[in-house]
């Protein structure tokens, strides 16, 4: 296969980036869309050029890592599929393809697709957590929990925490990502005692990240690779207010 | 310096020594606590519950990963689940079988003490993530769910649908988040180790560098914990992400602490074959698939029909044929070795021959197609995904893959390495696994080490060491810092033609042939020839563009620089040893039946390597390896 | 106090009050259709509607005293509606300060993309239509305490009925997505009815859209006279 492609170059955050565009044959088929990109990469450095910079790991679909936008879609065209379990099947001989990096005020650029995500982390660090101790936890089976809540939960806590959510919605609001954080333990008798402070920390940290807010466009549960449910952003939104109209405040 | 190899394995009966020698360790009081600086390298299963818990305890930890947050980690990629001894399931389970059949898995080349404690706080593993909300799979009553894995014959193995690795990551990563918050620990993510410090034979601190600005620091600490993982992606292609290293291992090791066990890496039996050079990594798929698939190749080498049209007559399922008891459920190391022979012998599948078919056909027919879909549905998908081939009307093919290493930094009793003050936990350390690992025992090592083990021995260790001033200011450390930036300068002066890929490729390959599922004389001689003929031309005939601020092929290059090293340490210890044993056989020691041959009068030993200086003469260093509690045996599967 | 300016600086508690606010209209605008149809019965029944408006609660009440509550309720929801609104609008904006070349819409719709247009065309249509015939600013024939004669005579112009067709079928639009929306702000999202919120969002604004307009588009075809 022969591509063109149309990738976003950044030198630094602080530097201007423009698109650039690549010719890149002999791909594969068979090969992965990041694979793609380290042929291209390796054929650049073979040139003395600076190769393009994107964030990866696992190339399985579960760290979480890539992050970019293919042809205006978060992680490409393929449904419920990480950029790295991207195929270049998906994509005919002579394409064009777009490829930019998440943008959002909270995601700054670190060079061209690589952006910074510790937003998500402080999200977590505000209440994203059950507080328990090393060496304090009871016997497992002590307990119960209907197995309709732990499978419901587990819907949420599959998140991989990539950003898709952020990055292909419109108002560039991180609602789904928090709010499957936040039902997950919600769910969870053990989540019980701090769920107010949980909910009321890791909203009021998400929106003090600069993220926006939400419209319901839908458009994150869309993208999102685990298909996460915007059901958890209404979950959210209810143990909020709840929370909030109780009178709870950050801590 | 002379290095002595005392494990510290405390006497007494194995049920009580860890009990007994925790009751008498030293401790530090909770106010005297922050007045230590412990620095933790690495945040996966290992790293994050080991800093959590210091952060807990009161201690000023600094942590650091690679990745751009510790929740991205390779443990998340971890799929079947974490054994524990809980016999919820009332079928015989206890801390010894655990313990019994870890010891056995591993061929018996581990340290019975070290493995006996690992079955006996495997349970409190399972409490505690459950008791940070870890969403393990459930029954109907609410209560915990429990599989039997990998041929075992109880049902130990908790698991949490196809992401067991990524939810008990999670529970350890909001467990650290919680002390981030709470300022006991200071995480450093895009930060990556690239040396210890020692100074008098011990360990002082670290140099990392910064892999967004590319600032070289030092970090002083009263104690360093590595937890790094593993070394899989010395083969280049492996199923470990593409950033695992063995960098922190390896500058460890060039520092004075002894590698244990080098040639002890794991093949896995059911990944996807590679499809083509331009390939970067291969996926694995659950072992489970073994339970309803069939194994076979054709019998012909020219055979190039399509699977379906291949009839029964025309197909060998090999493993059934040799293993009429096992049949496709033979361990790990047997399926691959056999998978890996019949493709040798050019009877493998797909179009580059390199894989051997899993076949489902049968159990569709058997159990219906609704019945394999709910089983395996995903694991379906995600092959369809990466191979375009749907796995319902065609046979999947499958290889091994370099998986998970079993070899490691040398560990006493206390995790901590022959280097005073430099403790390794988790997948980086040697210790637990013997020759081979079971499978849904990863997890609970990585969890066991940082949550119970390392808490109690580090405190020990720092007790009497408080008050002692910590400080980056010295000339250990200025040395240190100035050797990592020679390095980097090295690298990033470097003119040469080749890329760090191609040559990490060319390494991959010999290593893969010569120091994988099958090794000899004649072939490791041989890698030991190319492996240094091949670094010597890396160091000469590196490309390398881009500056010394953020620069993906820098780190790359010093990543594959160490694997150069490694490899070649891999290659003499797998020369070294003349058995077969665990997933490694051994050309010159078989049976007559051509089964792997374990040479116990002369193997039944740890081989902890020290650096020489000279990469070619490592000295060997042998821990005996006693066992008290159980008869060695040889395993069979006929 | 505090307690209340710590609750109204938060988006979720902003997109509430606009939910609330939004249901609030709903409401409302249920009541004003129902009235509305009246003028199928014929001038009397409608003008007596009307009056009906004005005398409603007396004695115990002023005249026009529930009229001017109501009003007062509508006005501080529209401002609360379009404070919020334009609060969050800003919020969103300043979340992404540089663009994408390109960003495909996947689930997004027509009414979700069109919500702060259509939401500000309302707001004028609103104005234009009290001025139009509640105040009589802007009619060309107003007789004070007639409005059946002053609705009739309004819509006989074709451009105002056009613009009164037009207007409706985009607050059709507007009352789509937020009703749905209102659920998902609030917190009311259940597997078992979710189904359920989408039908009722899209059954209301059709009722609500076609009973509006079909009062200009029977005077047009003199079906009222």
């Amino acid at each position: 296969m022969k591509l063109t492609l149309q990738v976003w170059r950044q030198e630094r955050a602080d530097a201007p980036g423009s698109l650039q565009t690549y010719v890149v044959d002999d791909i594969s088929p068979d090969e992965s869309f990041l694979e793609m990109l380290d042929v291209l990469n390796e054929r650049l450095e073979e040139k003395g050029e600076r190769p393009i910079a994107f964030d990866h790991d696992c190339r399985e679909g579960i760290c979480g890592a890539c992050s970019m936008m293919v042809n205006g879609q978060a992680h490409g065209p393929r449904t419920r599929t990480t950029t790295c379990q991207l195929h270049m099947r998906e994509f005919d001989d002579g394409d064009v393809i777009l490829i930019e990096p998440w943008r959002a005020t909270a995601f700054p650029v670190i060079q061209d697709l690589m952006v910074d995500r510790f937003a998500f982390d402080r999200i977590i660090q505000a209440g994203g957590y059950i507080s328990v101790n090393t060496g304090s936890a009871p016997e497992a089976n002590l307990m119960m929990v209907p197995k309709d809540d732990a499978d419901l939960a587990f819907d949420g806590a599959t998140c991989i925490g990539c950003g898709a959510c952020v990055a292909q919605c419109p108002n560039t609001a991180a609602q789904l990502y928090t709010a499957a954080k936040i039902g997950h333990l919600n769910l969870y008798p053990q989540g019980q005692p701090e769920r107010d402070e949980r909910t009321v920390g890791m909203v009021e940290q998400m929106e003090s990240e600069l993220f926006g807010s939400c419209s319901n466009f839908r458009e994150c549960e869309a993208v999102c690779p685990k298909g996460i449910s915007i059901d958890w952003i209404a979950r959210m939104n209810r143990d909020y207010l709840k929370a909030k109209l109780k009178g709870v405040n950050r801590r | 310096m002379t290095q002595s190899l005392n494990s510290q394995v405390p006497s007494g009966p194995l049920e009580t020594k860890w009990l007994n020698y925790r009751d008498h360790l030293k401790l530090v009081a909770p106010n005297n606590r922050r007045k230590f600086e412990i620095l933790v390298v690495g945040s996966g299963l290992a790293g994050a519950s080991a800093a959590a818990t210091l952060g807990e305890a009161g201690y000023n930890v600094k942590c650091f990963c690679f990745q751009d947050s510790p929740r991205r980690a390779h443990s998340i990629s971890a799929q079947g689940g974490i054994n524990a001894a809980k016999n919820y399931r009332n079928d015989g389970d206890s801390t010894f079988r655990l313990f019994y059949d870890t010891i056995k898995g591993g061929d018996f080349r581990s340290r019975e003490a070290n493995v006996y404690r690992l079955a006996e706080v495997s349970n409190e593993i399972i409490d505690q993530a459950v008791a940070q909300g870890v969403p393990f799979a459930r029954e109907y009553g609410g209560l915990l769910d429990n599989r039997s894995f990998g041929g075992a014959q109880v049902a130990r193995t908790f698991y949490a649908r196809g992401q067991t690795g990524q939810q008990l990551l999670l529970g350890a990563y909001q467990a650290l988040s919680r002390q981030i918050a709470a300022g006991t620990v200071k995480m450093f993510p895009r930060t990556e180790m690239l040396d210890v410090v020692v100074d008098e034979g011990r360990a002082r601190g670290i140099v990392t560098r910064d892999l967004v600005t590319g600032a070289v620091e030092s970090h002083a600490g009263h104690a360093v914990v590595l937890a790094t993982g593993g070394y899989s992606n010395v083969y280049y292609l492996s199923t470990n992400a593409m950033a695992c290293n063995a960098t922190a291992i390896w500058r460890a090791h060039r520092r004075g602490a002894m590698l244990a066990n080098p040639c002890f890496t794991q093949i896995h039996p059911t990944c996807i074959p590679q499809s083509g050079e331009n390939q970067s990594k291969l996926t694995l798929m659950s072992e489970s698939l073994r339970n309803d698939g069939r194994i076979w190749v054709p019998t012909s080498a020219d055979d190039t029909r399509a699977a379906r049209d291949i009839p029964e007559s025309d197909r060998d399922y090999y493993l059934e044929r040799r293993y009429p008891s096992f049949g496709n459920l033979v361990p790990r190391d047997v399926a691959s070795r056999n998978a890996k022979s019949v493709v040798d012998e050019g009877r493998g599948v797909g179009a580059l021959k390199n894989g051997v078919y899993l076949d489902f056909a049968d159990a569709i027919g058997r159990l219906g197609r609704d019945a394999i879909e709910e089983k395996y549905g995903n694991l379906f998908e995600m092959y369809e995904r990466i191979t375009g081939e749907n796995p319902y009307g065609v046979p999947m093919r499958i290889y091994p893959a370099p998986h998970y290493t079993m070899g490691g930094l040398w560990v006493d009793y206390n995790m901590m390495s022959n280097v005073d003050g430099l403790f390794v936990i988790g997948e980086a350390n040697f210790s637990d696994h013997g020759a081979n690992r079971l499978g849904a025992s990863a997890l609970m090592q990585g969890l066991a080490d940082g949550y119970f083990v390392l808490p109690y021995t580090l405190a020990s260790y720092l007790a009497p060491h408080l008050g002692e001033r910590v400080a980056t200011d010295t000339e250990p450390f200025r040395k240190t810092e100035a050797e990592v930036s020679g390095l980097i300068r090295g690298f990033l002066d470097s003119k040469g033609k080749r890329t760090v890929d191609s040559f990490h490729r060319e390494l991959g390959h010999i290593v893969r042939d010569e120091c994988g599922m099958s090794r000899s004389e004649p072939g490791l001689k041989k890698a030991l020839e190319k492996i240094p003929a091949l670094r010597e031309e890396f160091h000469e005939n590196l490309n390398l563009s881009g500056g010394d601020g953020l620069n993906l092929s820098l780190e790359r290059a010093g990543r594959v620089a160490d694997f150069f090293e490694l490899a070649e340490l891999m290659c003499i210890d797998a020369l070294d040893r003349r058995e077969s044993c665990g997933g490694h056989f051994r050309e010159e020691s078989q049976t007559q039946e051509g089964e792997a041959k374990r040479d116990d009068e002369n193997f039944t030993h740890v081989s902890a390597w020290e650096y020489t200086g000279n990469l070619s003469e490592p000295k060997l260093h042998k821990e005996a390896l006693d066992f008290e509690a159980v008869q060695l045996t040889q395993r069979s599967y006929k | 106090m505090t307690w209340f300016s710590n609750l109204y600086q938060h988006a979720i508690v902003k997109k509430a009050i606009m939910a609330v606010s939004g249901l609030f209209f709903f409401g409302w605008l249920a009541g004003h259709l129902l009235g509305n149809l009246k003028v199928f019965q014929g001038a009397d029944k409608f003008n007596a509607y009307a009056e009906f408006l004005r005398t409603m609660g007396t004695p115990l009440l002023p005249e026009s005293g529930v009229l001017w509550l109501v009003r007062g309720l509508l006005t501080a929801a529209i401002i609360l509606h379009i404070w919020s609104a334009t609060s969050l609008t800003l919020l969103n904006r300043r979340a992404r300060t540089s663009d994408y070349e390109k960003r495909q819409g996947l689930q997004l719709d027509y009414a979700a993309r069109t919500m702060r247009w259509s939401g500000y065309l309302v707001a004028f249509y609103i104005v234009y239509h009290l001025m139009h015939l509640t105040w009589g600013n802007v009619h060309h024939d107003f007789i004070p305490g007639d409005p059946y004669a002053n609705l009739v005579s309004g819509f006989q112009v074709v451009p105002i009925a056009l613009v009164y067709i037009g207007a409706n079928i985009l607050l059709g639009f507007h009352l789509y997505h937020g009703l749905w929306s209102l659920f998902q702000s609030l917190g009311l999202a259940h597997p078992a009815y979710n189904p359920w919120r989408r039908h009722f969002a899209i059954t209301f604004s059709i009722v609500m859209s076609l009973g509006f307009i079909s009062i200009p588009v029977a005077v047009l075809t003199g079906v009222i006279s």
